[in-house]
């Protein structure tokens, strides 16, 4: 009798959220709100000043565009609120393709195989990243670097430098142009399943839990007897699994393993994550914000292209937008300091 | 029921150069609060450590409940019910408090956090503990020092404890903080657990201890009925010597008392500061004291352009001057010495020579900015047998050095920049008790030569000892001030804890 009492007199302040922590909650989702303004902004900018723009066909180009840069940011994400970085997700992409192709193409194996396999070189790679990070204390810049190079060579050394094409592959390329939702391509359902599992992870479980903790305090929460190191592996494999995903949705859509490509992928996905108000300092991120991010990033492109700015400047563009996300974060964090 | 529940026999721990604890021994029972005293570098943070399995002990065994354990790793201590109240600040600000109190042991549904239930058992938690300054949900980040000190104790306490470990835990606290925490511990007193508490508040272990163990310079010095030995005693003990509590500095020559060489007027900050105003002498050790969070630091922050002021005029040598930034406070002449000099310092893993140089480094290259290396070498030799500094060579690296020897190289860098003002942040800060006195002696010469020196410490015994003056702050602003004639540790603590104005 008397503990159900305390429960419901502990109980009440808990749902009682009021003034201050409602503010705190908004100051804290400012760089979201802010990104989610700019991308209605954006929208309503391109579609007055292209009449092409809202066109049902333009906006799945714009997701399906979207799709593998989203999905790499995904997992990257959780890497950056750690406070690591991983540079090795652009290169480690290319070569799950690369490994999908062989599989596939050269070895002929099952269709789920050569998936599968794809995603469980992600998974190996982010998995070294985050041993290396973990047990050899290498500063996550360098070791994902090193993992950029090894991936972009391995690339080519198993590809023997050419395209494989996966035209004899039954139903591969349906993986990202199929749609089993009629006129959503496989590839855009891919990338909010993949949002929905990282949102998930990130927010509901320990793995999130744990990675916000590690880049609030890693010396807190190790004192705190969790085992971060062992967590800082698995978040590492985690993004590789994402990077895997990317991989196998890249190469479907093209149709084919490119093994040149894959440079410049990962700083668009950082960018992604930053844009969407994820802290490079660590303790501080949303899924939901990265795909926003990444959202804004594929609206300008293609908007800017519609209206025929030429690509060189469209670059340019990006790179003032990711500044300007960068530059608010920090008016935010003095503000607070 | 006869053993101890924790007992901790010959244990020993060196880190290079040093022997941070030797053959300690102690042990605590249920239901008793054992003080442990020390001076800084006694032995007491490493010994804690040890237990808390952060350090792993190099000789010794420590028994619990009679049986000895090896204590592998926190969360063995964890388990084994060892809990401990960290004086440093262990929590996750971007976290909540029921985040930070459960972290790693998160109740899941399914897989997934239960985050209802976490918040609930928060709840409860506080409410057993009478904590209703802050809620499960809040963020650590924008609780104050004192509450989330609160939380750190909470999430102690959430713990199936046996022991706990309390390290300097009202260092922080206000008065009425206080004495929730004491009656915190005299209901796990009255609920058998052992509590360790590490303290060197005298006032505070009359009030809780049962007994007294004095560690002297890593060493096992004695324990003490509480009621069977004076405060007197205990102090003897912890010093290894008779102490003139009555040492007052020198005065100051009486023709440097009307030569104001810094006036700050009104300064505040968004966060904290709230209109600051003192003056200080040519000549004049200018103490400030106050409890940790009450806002010294910012204050020589501020001084100092390294945050901003909204409010607030600061005059060097009786011009008023606009200092935005630490290069301007170092062109007047201002030199901060921050209390983390491993962090803000030095460059640790540099040689003596290039840190003595390091804010002057200008002088020393030619119009195409090479470096002109034997002049600077010789400023550095200067400096090194001046202050007496202990090195083998301007060469060595400064890692290697002892720590009063490197606050000594940090003190040289800004003599080497010509600076008159000298701003130290804890200057004896994990400086061995021999070297202390020999920085006390440095400090009186530095303003024999004219230079002056404000002195943030929160060693009352150290502020009563060399400052002419004493600024006492609470709460971000100045609340008294005293000459080292009137000036007493009560007196001082009066002021320091007038939080409420």
């Amino acid at each position: 009798m008397s503990k159900t009492t305390t429960t419901t007199a502990a109980e009440k302040p808990v749902g009682e959220v009021t003034g201050p922590s409602r503010g705190s909650f908004l100051r804290d989702r400012l760089q979201q709100s802010l990104a989610f303004g700019t991308l209605i902004v954006l929208l309503i900018f391109f579609s007055l000043a292209s009449s092409n723009f809202l066109s049902w066909s333009n906006i799945s180009g714009i997701l399906l565009a979207t799709a593998v840069i989203g999905i790499l940011a995904f997992g990257t994400t959780l890497v950056i609120v750690t406070a690591g970085i991983d540079l090795s997700i652009g290169t480690g992409m290319t070569l799950c393709a690369v490994v999908t192709g062989v599989l596939l193409v050269n070895w002929e194996l099952p269709l789920l195989v050569g998936v599968l396999g794809g995603i469980a070189t992600g998974a190996l790679m982010g998995f070294i990243n985050g041993f290396n990070v973990s047990v050899f204390k290498l500063p996550p810049f360098i070791a994902t670097l090193a993992m950029m190079m090894i991936a972009q060579g391995l690339a080519l050394v198993v590809s023997g430098v050419r395209p494989i094409y996966f035209s004899g592959v039954d139903g591969f390329k349906e993986i990202a142009l199929g749609a089993i939702i009629p006129g959503l391509p496989n590839a855009v359902l891919i990338l909010f399943l993949t949002g929905i599992a990282a949102f998930l992870l990130l927010s509901k479980t320990l793995l999130g839990r744990y990675t916000f903790a590690i880049g609030s305090n890693e010396e807190a929460t190790k004192i705190s007897g969790v085992n971060t190191g062992k967590w800082k592996i698995l978040i590492y494999t985690v993004a590789g699994i994402f990077t895997g995903i990317a991989g196998v949705v890249i190469a479907a859509r093209l149709d084919s393993a490119q093994p040149q490509l894959g440079v410049g992928y990962e700083l668009q996905a950082i960018a992604a994550v930053i844009i969407g108000g994820t802290s490079l300092m660590g303790g501080r991120g949303s899924i939901l914000g990265t795909l926003i991010g990444a959202l804004i990033m594929s609206v300008l492109i293609n908007g800017l292209r519609i209206m025929s700015v030429q690509t060189e400047w469209q670059n340019v563009v990006v790179g003032v937008v990711i500044l300007v996300a960068v530059f608010t974060d920090s008016l935010r964090r003095r503000r607070e300091a | 029921m006869n053993a101890p529940l924790l007992k901790v026999e010959g244990v020993s721990k060196s880190f290079p150069g040093v022997k941070a604890l030797d053959d300690v021994h102690f042990d605590v029972s249920r239901g008793e609060v054992l003080a442990l005293v020390g001076e800084n570098g006694a032995g007491k943070s490493s010994l804690m450590k040890i237990l808390s399995g952060i350090y792993v002990k190099d000789a010794g065994t420590i028994y619990l409940e009679g049986e000895p354990v090896e204590i592998t790793g926190p969360r063995h201590a964890q388990d084994l019910g060892i809990i401990i109240v960290h004086q440093e600040m262990n929590l996750m600000p971007h976290l909540t408090v029921a985040q930070n109190i459960f972290i790693g042991r998160e109740p899941r549904v399914l897989g997934f956090l239960d985050e209802r239930r976490l918040n609930r058992d928060t709840a409860v938690l506080l409410a057993r503990l009478g904590i209703s300054e802050f809620r499960p949900t809040d963020l650590v980040e924008n609780l104050t020092v004192a509450k989330q000190q609160m939380v750190e104790i909470a999430k102690a306490l959430s713990f199936d404890a046996k022991v706990v470990i309390m390290d300097e835990p009202t260092s922080a606290l206000t008065q009425t903080e206080t004495d929730t925490l004491f009656r915190l511990i005299s209901e796990l007193k009255a609920s058998g657990i052992g509590i360790i508490y590490i303290s060197h508040r005298m006032e505070e272990l009359s009030r809780i201890a049962d007994r007294i163990t004095v560690l002297r310079d890593g060493k096992y010095i004695g324990t003490r009925e509480r009621t069977a030995v004076t405060q007197h005693e205990i102090i003897k003990m912890m010093v290894g010597r008779e102490i003139n509590e009555n040492a007052r500095p020198a005065t100051m020559r009486a023709d440097n008392v009307d030569d104001v060489v810094l006036r700050v007027e009104g300064l505040s900050t968004k966060k904290l500061l709230r209109d600051v105003s003192f003056e200080l002498r040519r000549g004049e050790i200018l103490g400030f004291s106050g409890l940790m969070g009450a806002g010294r630091t910012e204050l020589a922050r501020a001084i100092i352009g390294a945050d901003r002021t909204t409010a607030g005029k600061i005059f060097v040598n009786g011009v008023e001057t606009t200092i935005s930034q630490p290069a301007h406070a170092v062109a007047k002449g201002i030199g901060y010495l921050s209390e983390d000099r491993k962090q803000l310092g030095l460059l640790l893993d540099r040689d003596v020579n290039t840190n003595i140089l390091l804010s002057s480094l200008g002088r020393y290259a030619n119009f195409l900015g090479f470096m002109k290396t034997g002049p600077g070498k010789g400023t550095s030799r200067k400096y090194v047998e001046s202050l007496r500094i202990k090195t083998p060579s301007i060469f060595a690296t400064t890692k290697n050095l002892s720590g009063g020897n490197q606050q000594k190289v940090v003190i040289a860098k800004w003599l080497a920049r010509d600076c008159d003002i000298l701003i130290f942040d804890e200057p004896t800060r994990g400086i061995d008790v021999g070297a202390k006195e020999e920085i006390y002696r440095l400090l009186n010469e530095l303003v024999e030569r004219g230079k002056s020196i404000i002195m943030i410490s929160s060693e009352l015994p150290e502020v009563l000892r060399l400052s002419h003056r004493i600024i006492v702050m609470a709460n971000g602003r100045i609340t008294g001030e005293l000459t080292s004639n009137e000036a007493e540790q009560e007196k001082i603590m009066d002021y320091a804890t007038r939080i409420s104005q």
